[in-house]
């Protein structure tokens, strides 16, 4: 995982939730690539054909709300989104996220200070975001530890496998 | 310390825990539903052979039960295989209903217990002096290789609720009420417990609806001090030993709200979110295209009855469809048994099998764009229950059988007959 992440913003509300993330109607779905075509469909529908690799998701409040639906990271992920920053998160999808390798940081205020398109430096270890378009520095909550060492392994999975894997 | 910190200190074999302290806790049961065949590939990627315990993992098909597809039939066939292979003692596959009912109903929750559930509603246990949360497939997976799983211990909302309700205000008016007051991220990450005179005297069914909604304020938990109902009604379902925590009297809540129902009007949630909450009387008599009764929040044998209550010997408004899916073979057996079935199909009602039905928009009663739908269940995010153009209004049953009835949006308590 790369110290720095760099990225364009896209900018969403508050109450972002897993129906918007990901519609329950592709919940039969299996392959990543497949739902990757249908990330943020609910609250963008042209998302998915317009993020790029490393692009960063910013949001307000209670982001990944509703269901527990791991799609919805899995959906993020394979879209190419490298991290996301919300003035906070809904506690299973942050869960879920930090499972599955996909960094995020609870960040108050990212909204307001972060426009759709902006250039944006995410320093998970130091849990610092350059705003390179408007030149501002932004302190969000560094990720816990306890998380952090889930996220530089790759996800829950390679861990398990080494703990428990052949019993 | 409170109830919920002492299920959580026994379950990680500890004297006592504190707030923010992350612990690791036995689980009880775990029960993953057939949106998440994934929990199953997790588990293989890892390495999984044997589940820990094959006594305390379910599956349950609700969410595609009977499967709509291909795709989704192909997930039932190899989750049954799953069970199979590792002789899960409990299984319910198509033919059950929904999983936040038929645990219960099976006898599998109990006051002091840790369960876990691949669904956000995992939070209904409270209702039963549960502590059950809903986590992701993966995390699932991990659950069912080491029977374990770490919680942040979290801080305590209390909502007090004193009063008793008007007739035609139900248990959802309740929590849609609170809901539109204090909003939905008040709880994220903390546990929200519920107490106050209509709690300690109401009854099982409005004490799992209250509790259902609880993670629409974003609680991880809720938690309701067991009364005499809740324990009867498990001891007609298991004989299990189980020990009933206190809260301390010298503990302090994180935050305090009360609230005082006795002139609370039936709420509706507007489009599209669930916090969106008014009282009827506020609320556009919009048309309505169709009304679903049902679901883990509102599909039990009381929501039922209170459509029946309105609706016998009449017939619904001929521009609407009035959906109607039981939360439970259980419940549906009692509803044919009592007569309510027929009274609801006299009056023009659709049945479908038990299950979770379109609350999540995966099949049986989707929304066309521009309709329209009032709804007992959960949650009315654009898209929700098919086209993201769709509306979705949430109420009590009570309500959902009135706007059928009169095809816009309309208060009960001017129909409610009082009793059958």
């Amino acid at each position: 995982m790369n110290k720095v992440l760099k990225g364009k913003a896209f900018v969403f509300g508050n109450n972002i939730d897993t129906d918007q993330i990901y519609p329950g109607r592709y919940l039969e779905l299996v392959k990543p690539d497949e739902i990757a075509k249908h990330c943020l469909e609910g609250a963008d529908p042209e998302f998915a054909s317009k993020a790029a690799k490393g692009d960063v998701v910013v949001s307000g409040t209670n982001f990944g709300c509703g269901s527990s639906r791991e799609h919805a990271v899995i959906t993020l992920l394979n879209a190419g989104v490298s991290v996301i920053l919300a003035d906070s998160f809904a506690r299973i999808f942050y869960r879920n996220s930090i499972n599955l390798a996909l960094p995020l940081m609870v960040c108050k205020g990212i909204s307001k200070k972060v426009s759709n398109g902006d250039c944006l430096e995410v320093n998970l270890e130091e849990g610092i975001i350059i705003n390179k378009s408007t030149g501002e520095k932004i302190q969000g909550e560094k990720i816990s530890e306890y998380a952090m060492e889930i996220i530089k392994s790759g996800g829950i999975k390679p861990l398990f496998r080494k703990k428990f894997g052949d019993k | 310390m409170h109830a919920i910190e002492k299920i959580l200190a026994r379950a990680a074999g500890k004297d006592g825990v504190k707030t923010g302290e992350i612990v690791s806790c036995k689980i009880d049961f775990a029960e993953i539903n057939d949106l998440y065949l994934q929990t199953v590939y997790s588990f293989n990627e890892m390495g999984g052979k044997n589940v820990w315990d094959k006594d305390k993992i379910a599956f349950v098909f609700d969410h595609y039960s009977p499967a709509p597809t291909i795709k989704t039939a192909q997930i039932h066939k190899e989750m049954r295989g799953f069970a199979k292979e590792q002789g899960l003692k409990n299984h319910f596959d198509i033919n059950t209903g929904v999983c936040h009912q038929v645990m219960p109903e099976a006898g599998l929750i109990w006051p002091g217990m840790v369960l876990v559930a691949t669904d956000s509603h995992t939070t209904t246990h409270g209702a039963f002096g549960a502590f059950g949360t809903g986590i992701g497939a993966t995390e699932m997976a991990t659950v069912m290789m080491s029977g374990e799983l770490w919680f942040r211990v979290p801080e305590i909302i209390n909502i007090e609720i004193n009063g008793k309700l008007q007739p035609g205000v139900l248990a959802k008016d309740v929590i849609l009420h609170v809901l539109g007051k204090l909003k939905a991220d008040i709880a994220v990450y903390k546990a929200i417990e519920f107490s106050g005179t209509y709690i300690e005297e109401t009854d099982v069914a409005c004490r799992m609806t209250i509790c259902n909604m609880a993670v629409e304020m974003g609680a991880k938990t809720a938690y309701m001090k067991p009364n005499d109902k809740v324990f009867k009604y498990i001891s007609e379902r298991t004989d299990k030993k189980y020990i009933i925590d206190e809260t301390d009297d010298d503990f302090e809540y994180a935050e305090k709200y009360v609230f005082n129902i006795d002139d609370l009007s039936p709420q509706i949630a507007v489009p599209h979110s669930v916090d969106n909450a008014f009282p009827i009387e506020e609320v556009d008599k919009v048309k309505v295209n169709q009304a679903f009764i049902g679901s883990c929040t509102g599909g039990r044998l009381e929501d039922i009855e209170e459509a029946v209550k309105i609706l016998i010997g009449k017939k619904i408004n001929t521009d609407t469809r009035l959906l109607i899916i039981p939360a439970s073979t259980e419940v549906y057996k009692k509803a044919i048994k009592l007569g309510y079935v027929e009274a609801l199909l006299d009056a023009g009602a659709t049945f479908s099998s038990p299950g979770c039905g379109p609350c999540l928009g995966t099949h049986q009663g989707l929304l066309a764009p521009g309709e329209v739908c009032i709804t007992a269940t959960n949650r009315n995010f654009p898209g929700r229950m098919g086209s993201t153009e769709a509306s979705i209004y949430l109420a009590s049953p009570a309500t959902v059988a009135a706007s059928a009835l009169i095809g816009e949006i309309k208060d009960p308590r001017e129909l409610v007959r009082g009793s059958i």
